[in-house]
């Protein structure tokens, strides 16, 4: 085992193609080799990822592979994709308003579309399409100027008018007599959704394979720092662990983690909520949001209507909302789709949202040297994973941004070079 | 679902009441004085803490009037409701409020 990974630079991990497949079921699917190790820590890593979510993983597997790291530890203090990876709705589109987001987000759509196939593991990318639905005249005109400017971005993206929104998604109520009547929505065609929980897998599964360290239920407790101010490892529940550079990638706890550092950041934590109902036939094959109603809607392969709600007003690490939230969430989804009023919801969940005053993330240095952070994704970082992990790993590397990384700096807030994305944003805020 | 006690009106439901974050942030006297970095940090930067947090609350349904809350951010517990204008209440280790606070 070890000298095959000496000689192929990865470990024995089993290549799933059908011919795997096909052996395995000789002997009941029984004999599958685990997907990623569990070691123990090493002393010393050349990276630390603070975050085994989506992103630090991606963050990790794009340090071994785009930039030949491979002493890298991931560290999580749960288990693998149990944060805001496993508690979002799936949805991934790049239709964001400005230049900057633009090239950020559909950076993210291209490596989505290879995605499988580069990990060797199926996320289940389903461009089924996005309808960003608008209700009134400013809606109608936020949203032209939002696909005109995806356009010059070289992003597909359409306006649509009623009559076709009610082919691409028959169970609309798109008569003019409802309160909030459909205008016209935005399209994405290329949107859709992926399977969270295989995003998170796949990317620990070829990071592994790559020899990046995996480790779970190790909750990182303070961050250490050398005489200089310089980043010099963490405390973990396992530990001390040394590394010069340290990148956190902890959605929900970035202040937190930020301030073992001293470092105090413009990002507010928020609950957000989603809900699942019953499983019924399948009545939606793409995914309609609006914001002014305020609900978004996809239907998962089992059948579930995957609903998303709105964040709670106040601060909370919580990982729970209040109840009127949900409620207005079914009120807009009733009003928005009729047929779903007696559909019996199932499951409902929170999420904590690292959430940024100008609703983009934050991607790059601190003003401690050797420590990065990659958060404040707020309430739409599903969609970034490919993204945000190739751009951090780069800011890695090579201690400088990615261009696309470098407008998405600290110092924004300082320079006041916001990027204003709460339109895009998709959920109010 | 939050109750929140309005210094005012008492004991109402969360829906009633609207957020307005970070509570005792204060205006920098002068602003014109200030660097960016100093004035970024006025305008963004807010504390966030996973516990107890001082925070602020208007009932906008009600006697539209805003008021301080002392709320843990894990348990959503509230330590302790306060008037603007009054110190800020301090949290014994038993997580009730104490008589006196720092302003």
């Amino acid at each position: 085992m070890e000298l095959a990974r000496v000689l192929f630079g990865r470990s024995t991990v089993a290549r799933y193609s059908l011919w795997s497949l096909a052996r395995n079921a000789l002997s009941h699917q029984e004999d599958w080799p685990r997907q990623w190790r569990s070691p123990e820590p090493a002393e010393h890593y050349d990276v630390i990822i603070v975050g085994g979510g989506g992103h630090g993983l991606a963050t990790a597997y794009y340090l071994a592979k785009e930039h030949g790291i491979t002493r890298v530890a991931v560290l999580e203090k749960g288990w693998l994709g149990g944060g805001n990876t496993g508690r979002n709705t799936t949805i991934v589109r790049s239709n964001y308003l400005w230049d900057e987001s633009a090239a950020l987000y559909d950076k993210s759509l291209t490596l989505w579309e290879g995605l499988s196939r580069d990990l060797n593991y199926n996320v289940m990318l389903s461009q089924r399409g996005v309808l960003n639905l608008a209700h009134t005249l400013p809606d109608v005109r936020a949203g032209r100027r939002r696909v005109e400017a995806n356009r010059l971005n070289g992003i597909d993206s359409e306006w649509v008018e009623p009559a076709r929104i009610a082919r691409i998604c028959p169970i609309l109520d798109i008569s003019t007599s409802r309160r909030y009547p459909i205008l016209g929505a935005t399209w994405q065609a290329r949107g859709g959704v992926a399977r969270h929980d295989a995003v998170a897998w796949g990317y620990a599964r070829a990071a592994d394979a790559r020899g990046v360290d995996i480790l779970q239920t190790c909750e990182v407790t303070g961050i250490r720092r050398d005489r200089d101010g310089r980043v010099s490892g963490v405390e973990t529940s396992r530990g001390p662990i040394g590394a010069p550079t340290v990148g956190i990638v902890a959605a929900g706890h970035t202040s937190v983690l930020a301030a073992m550092a001293d470092v105090r950041l413009p990002i507010q934590t928020r609950p957000l909520q989603a809900l699942v109902s019953e499983p019924i036939k399948p009545v939606i094959d793409c995914v309609v949001m609006s914001g002014a109603v305020h609900v978004y809607v996809s239907q998962s392969d089992k059948g579930e209507l995957v609903i998303g709600a709105g964040i709670d007003a106040y601060n909370s690490y919580a990982q729970r909302g209040g109840f009127h939230v949900l409620e207005r969430q079914i009120a807009a989804l009733t009003e928005l789709v009729p047929i779903t009023a007696r559909l019996r919801m199932m499951r409902a969940w929170a999420g904590i949202a690292d959430i940024c005053p100008d609703a983009s993330p934050i991607i790059g240095a601190t003003p401690v040297p050797g420590l990065y952070i990659n958060g404040g994704w707020g309430t739409g970082g599903f969609k970034a994973t490919p993204a945000s992990g190739w751009l951090f790993a780069w800011t890695l590397a090579k201690g400088e941004p990615h261009p696309i990384a470098a407008p998405f700096s600290l110092d924004r807030f300082t320079t006041g070079a916001l990027i204003d994305e709460h339109g895009a944003a998709g959920v109010a805020h | 679902m939050l109750r929140l006690e309005c210094p005012w009106c008492g004991p109402r439901e969360e829906p009633e009441f609207h957020y307005g974050g970070q509570a005792h942030v204060v205006r920098p006297e002068d602003p014109g004085a200030l660097d960016d970095a100093a004035w970024g940090a006025y305008v963004f930067l807010r504390d966030n803490p996973k516990g107890v947090f001082a925070e602020r609350w208007v009932h906008a349904s009600g006697c539209r009037r805003w008021f301080n809350v002392l709320r843990d951010t894990v348990t959503n517990e509230v330590l302790a409701v306060y008037r603007m204008g009054e110190p800020m209440p301090v949290i014994m280790a038993s997580g009730r409020a104490g008589e006196e606070g720092a302003p």
